[in-house]
This record gives structure tokens, C-alpha cells and sequence, in this order.
């Protein structure tokens, strides 16, 4: 036990090790946070505003998502689409890992501005037709900037989520921080304190995001909206 | 109001109906305006004004009837000319309707740029001279949330007058506010009255209707049942159905002073003292 919490260790051989798995596991929850939050929002707008085979496509399409285990969808994407009888498929475990966290992220995310769009009163939306603005005017410089400060504090709640979900990426043998640390663990056997570094690792990456988040929020905090001074 | 000597109507809306819910909502009303125009609608709640009003520039779509701008029939059904006719027809509605997210200047300013195309600071400008009308030039930068009842009504219709409609709809513009406030927003629309600024206005201000209408059409059940000048209906023993409705709603505001009715009634009083010599 003399060995246990051993720092020179932790720094000379976890924490190098275990930083190439935190770059991995950034370049997976930055770009999928983005491109998930984008889509969400868009496919937010077309669940509440879109014509209606559109607003049913992407109904079926959020439900079928939010109704499969990530674990299978990224298997589905990595180990199942190569076997697809005619396009046969290939994704790159980053790829896969990358795709499927966008896919879930997005989906869950139009549920927050789903939610946010609905809240807006009716009335402004009269308002900005009584002067003339097409619907699409009205949707995207009325409705639109609105519902983003109201969905902010879900959505910064589903990013934070994403943090964490990242770490199913080494099951599609994209090798993020998690799956560093497994293997790390396999060669030295010393699973509390590489676990306990990865452990420390994500805390700091939810801690990092939800200072930002709050950022944004006070940033985008207006008098009516967001957090009051 | 003689100025105009033009008697071609520069907005007709004809024989309009609507009906919801099974409900005949709107029975074949017409309204006609010329320049210089004031009409107001009155009558009882559920009679249809809001409607009436609403369909004329197609917020809520009739589900008969035409409608006129100039000699130019509009086809509301294109989009394109419904957004024409909308941004010919300015609108103030009763709960201001201002965009939360956005202050009082850029509140004009966005249809102004969305929709007549103008860059960002000519149609800023364009804002602050509108604001500066209705006397809030020093409240450019508020947001709504920051504004009271009677400062959010002026920065709507600081948001209407910047498209330089032909014809204002006024949708019970002080029913919302705060007794207090009713005066300084009836004093804008005095102004404009004043200024030759064609309006169709629902209100329950019988004091300042008096006052400012060319005309007033009374309805009821979905129709136009009196049409004419103040005067001719509101006159000593007119026996009308509209002096009958006024004398019913003054005898509710004299009869519990303490209601929202009654206070209204004083704050309209004022203007209405003042009217003569306008």
C-alpha cells in the first residue's frame, strides 16, 4: 500500500498517457457539441414550424434515436454498417464515434428548443407579420433568438451529458480517455489511480464547460432573458 | 380633415364574413377608407371588431370578401401581395406585441431592414427619428422588459409608423395599460389623427372615440348594424344603438368608480377636455 496515490507515477506515467485520450475525447465533444447543437436547433425549427411530412419525418427521426441505447447505435454505425448488402459502409472509429455522438446530441438538443420554441407568445409572432416579415423572416429573427435563450440552460445540460457519454467512443475503438485509461490499466494493473486521474479529467472538462455555458449565458443575457444583474 | 379633396378610398375592405368554430364570427362587413380618415369600432364584446380588424390585413384571413388597396385588388392568398398589403397596413395591437429580445430601436429597425431592405444604420436612424416622435428618444436602448405599459404602446407604434403604413389599425391600444398611462398613449394617436393619418381603431374610449372618429360603425353579432359621424350618433336623443351601448359603459365606469372602467374613464376625460380646441 506504500505505492498507493504514488504521484510520481501519476504524473510521469498516467497523466502523459491519459492527455493523448483528454485530446482524443476533446476533438470528439467540441466538434459533436457544435454540429449537434446547429442541427438540433434547425431540426427544432422544422419539428415546430415545418411543413407536415417534415414535421413528421423528424419526429420519427428524434424517436427513433432517443428510443436506442447509444452503446448500439455507435455499434450499429461502426461494426454494422459495413455489412450493409449493397453500400457496404466504412467508417473510421472516429468517424463512427463522431457521427453517432451528433446524431444523439442533436436529437436531444431539438427537444430543448422544441420546448423553448413553444413558449414564445403568439402575439409577437402576429406582430412581426403585421409588418410585412414572411414567415421565415419571422422565425429566424423573432422566434429563433428567443428560444436559444431560453433552451440555453437544457442545452448547456445535454452538452454536459455529451462530456460524459464521450466516453463510450472506445467501445467503436476510437480511443478517447476512457479507453486510454483501460489500457493503461491493462499494462500496469493499477486501476485506482489511472481512474481516478481519468475521473479527475472529466470533472475538469464538465467544470470547464459549465463555466463557459455561463458565459454564454451571461453574454447573451438581455433584460427580460437570462440571468438579471 | 377636408385637406384631402381625393375621394378615391386608398384601403376598401368589402363584405367581409368569417366564420369559426360553426360561429358567424364576421356577417358581411365593408369598411372604406379615405385619407384623412378616423373610423372606430366599437360595440359589445363578442360583437367582432378585433376580428374585423385582424382580417383586414390578414392576420386572420376572411373567409370571404376583398380586399382594396388604392385601385389595386389584393390577392391574399400570394403570399407576396399579403405581405405587400401588411406592410402597407400598420398594426398596433392591444398587448404592444414588441420582440422581447430586442430594445426599443432595433424593435423599428428590424422590419425596416428584413423588410424594406434597408442597411443597418439607415434604418437605426430611421428608429431613433420614429422614437423621437412618440417622445421616447431617450429610451431607444431599453428592452421591453425595461419599458411600462404606456412606453411600450409608443415604441409599437413608433414600429408601425417606420413602415409608413397607408392606413393604422389600432386594436384597443390602451385597453392593457395602466389607468395612468392611457393619457400619454391617446395623445400620440390625437397627434396623428391631427396629422392626417388614416386609422381604424377598436376602442372603448367612448370620450376620446368622440373626439378624434370621422366615423364610427357600430357592431354587433358580426355586423356593421350603425354606421356615421359622431355627431349624428352620439347626439342629444339620437336614439341610437350606439348612444344606448355609450350610455350603458358610462353608466358602468359612473356606477363603480373604484373598477378599472372608472378610472379609465377619468384618464380619458382629459384629453377629451382638451379636444375642442384642437
Amino acid at each position: 500500500m506504500l505505492d498507493f496515490l504514488d504521484l510520481n507515477f501519476i504524473t510521469s506515467r498516467v497523466m502523459p498517457y491519459l492527455d493523448r485520450g483528454l485530446l482524443m475525447s476533446l476533438q470528439l465533444i467540441i466538434p459533436a457539441s457544435l454540429i449537434g447543437g446547429f442541427i438540433g436547433v434547425v431540426m427544432g425549427v422544422l419539428r415546430v414550424f415545418g411543413s407536415a411530412p417534415v414535421r413528421h419525418a423528424t419526429d420519427a427521426f428524434v424517436a427513433v434515436v432517443r428510443g436506442i441505447p447509444l452503446t448500439v447505435q455507435l455499434m450499429i454505425l461502426y461494426f454494422g454498417l459495413p455489412n450493409l448488402p449493397f453500400l457496404k459502409i466504412y467508417l473510421s472509429p472516429y468517424a463512427a464515434a463522431l457521427i453517432g455522438f451528433i446524431i444523439c446530441t442533436s436529437a436531444y438538443q431539438s427537444e430543448y428548443v422544441r420546448g423553448a420554441l413553444l413558449s414564445i407568445q403568439q402575439g409577437q409572432i402576429k406582430a412581426a407579420q403585421a409588418l410585412g416579415m414572411t414567415r421565415w423572416q419571422t422565425i429566424i429573427s423573432v422566434i429563433v433568438p428567443q428560444a436559444v435563450r431560453r433552451a440555453l440552460p437544457g442545452c448547456g445540460n445535454e452538452i454536459i451529458y455529451l462530456v460524459k457519454y464521450s466516453s463510450l467512443a472506445y467501445l467503436v475503438t476510437c480511443i478517447e480517455l476512457t479507453g486510454e485509461a483501460k489500457v493503461l490499466v491493462s499494462r500496469t494493473f493499477r486501476p485506482t489511480e489511472v481512474y481516478l486521474v481519468a475521473a479527475c479529467y472529466y470533472l475538469a472538462m464538465v467544470t470547464a464547460a459549465t463555466w463557459l455555458l455561463t458565459k454564454l449565458e451571461q453574454k447573451l443575457a438581455i433584460p427580460g432573458f437570462g440571468p438579471q444583474k | 380633415m377636408n385637406a384631402h379633396q381625393n375621394d378615391t378610398p386608398i384601403l376598401r375592405a368589402e363584405h367581409f364574413s368569417k366564420t369559426l368554430g360553426g360561429r358567424k364570427i364576421l356577417d358581411d362587413c365593408s369598411i372604406r377608407m379615405r385619407p384623412g380618415d378616423v373610423k372606430v369600432l366599437i360595440g359589445p364584446s363578442g360583437a367582432g371588431k378585433s376580428t374585423f380588424l385582424q382580417c383586414i390585413n390578414c392576420l386572420i384571413e376572411p373567409d370571404e370578401g376583398e380586399i382594396w388597396l388604392g385601385d389595386r385588388k389584393i390577392d391574399f392568398r400570394n403570399t407576396r401581395e399579403l405581405c405587400g398589403l401588411r406592410e402597407r397596413v400598420g398594426m398596433i395591437f392591444q398587448d404592444f406585441n414588441l420582440f422581447d429580445h430586442l430594445c426599443a430601436e432595433d424593435n423599428v429597425a428590424l422590419a425596416l431592414r428584413k423588410v424594406r431592405g434597408m442597411s443597418k444604420a439607415e434604418a437605426l436612424e430611421r428608429a431613433r427619428m420614429e422614437l423621437a416622435r412618440v417622445g421616447l428618444a431617450e429610451r431607444a436602448k431599453l428592452y421591453p422588459a425595461q419599458l411600462s405599459g404606456g412606453q411600450k404602446q409608443r415604441v409599437a407604434i413608433a414600429r408601425a409608423l417606420a413602415m409608413d403604413p397607408t392606413v393604422l389599425l389600432l386594436d384597443e391600444p390602451t385597453s392593457a395599460l395602466d389607468p395612468e398611462l392611457v393619457g400619454e398613449v391617446l395623445t400620440v394617436i390625437r397627434d396623428l389623427a391631427a396629422r392626417g393619418m388614416p386609422m381604424i381603431m377598436v376602442t372603448h374610449q367612448m370620450e376620446f372615440a368622440r373626439a378624434v372618429a370621422t366615423e364610427i360603425l357600430f357592431m354587433e353579432h358580426g355586423r356593421v348594424i350603425e354606421q356615421g359621424s359622431p355627431a349624428e350618433l352620439l347626439a342629444e336623443g339620437a336614439q341610437t344603438r350606439t348612444q344606448d351601448f355609450c350610455i350603458r359603459l358610462c353608466d358602468l365606469c359612473g356606477g363603480d368608480a373604484s373598477t378599472l372602467d372608472g378610472e379609465g374613464g377619468t384618464a380619458s376625460l382629459t384629453p377629451n377636455a382638451e379636444c375642442p380646441e384642437a
